[in-house]
């Protein structure tokens, strides 16, 4: 379980969850996430490509994070999820609350 | 030996003995067709146990007759979701409290039983976290997350035990 950082080429923080995004690992996204947040970065997207599993901790701290991203006039959004893990936004109605691309490209193209 | 600081309590019995299944299948045909097969695990009171406890719960399911995709998925999320609720929620992350799960696997359903040490709690006073003026909290979406992946879900009257049933095609 892990998370990586990278800026793709248009300069956007993309940060990739490798496995799961679970009650263990959600406060390490968090301060991913923040951290960007406090070093400028509006534009936000995580990305699910390599991701199995989000438990509902996984997606309250999204929730969250989305919250705070707007607060200070940015946007996180999703993109990469598999069936089984968009079916868990849908069943939650995260859907509506996140803008989910298909593809990280798909996701940053009107960013 | 030196402990790290960052580590300041030490590792109770429960957390360093490793998870053990006990799969106890029933001694004649037609006790097994009644009463089918049941595996218990006693799971310790550490949310860094429930992914391996979900694993070997879902491999033994399978091998149980559920469909491929609902012991991948939604036996996999209702478990995962009740384990880190009796954890979190049932024994107040108390490493003396452990939390027992009990599948009972017949032709035509799988029965989950997972019961904490704790209080307990009103499932009827859980509110819909779709709500739209819920949708924004952090929390409280794992027990609807449960009710939308299984058939049947009960709890028992002091409300530490849940009971997640899931029908065979």
């Amino acid at each position: 379980m892990s998370f990586t950082v990278r800026k793709d080429s248009r300069g956007i923080t993309v940060i990739g969850v490798d496995g799961q995004l679970i009650v263990g690992n959600r406060h390490e996204l968090k301060q991913k996430v923040i951290e960007a947040l406090d070093g400028g970065e509006r534009k936000i997207l995580v990305d699910f490509t390599n991701t199995g599993y989000i438990d509902s901790s996984g997606l309250g701290a999204l929730v969250s994070l989305s919250k705070k991203m707007r607060d200070s006039g940015g946007e996180l959004r999703l993109a990469g999820l598999n069936e089984d893990l968009r079916t868990l936004f849908e069943l939650t109605k995260l859907d509506s609350l996140f803008t989910i691309g298909d593809t990280p490209e798909q996701a940053v193209a009107a960013f | 030996m030196a402990t790290p600081l960052s580590k300041p309590s030490p590792l109770s019995d429960a957390e360093l003995s490793p998870l053990r299944l006990c799969v106890r299948r029933h001694a004649t045909p037609a006790e097994a067709v009644e009463r089918g097969i049941e595996i218990t695990l006693r799971v310790p009171t550490a949310l860094d146990v429930v992914e391996e406890a979900v694993d070997l719960l879902a491999r033994h399911c399978l091998a149980g007759g559920l469909t491929p995709h609902t012991a991948r998925f939604n036996l996999r999320v209702a478990l995962a979701e009740a384990l880190a609720n009796a954890i979190i929620y049932g024994n107040r992350l108390d490493p003396g409290k452990i939390v027992e799960v009990r599948v009972v696997v017949t032709p035509s359903r799988l029965t989950v039983h997972v019961a904490d040490e704790g209080d307990g709690f009103d499932p009827a006073l859980v509110p819909d976290p779709t709500l739209p003026e819920r949708l924004e909290e952090e929390d409280g979406r794992g027990l609807f997350l449960i009710r939308q992946l299984v058939d049947e879900v009960r709890f028992n009257d002091r409300g530490n035990a849940i009971c997640m049933i899931l029908r065979r095609a």
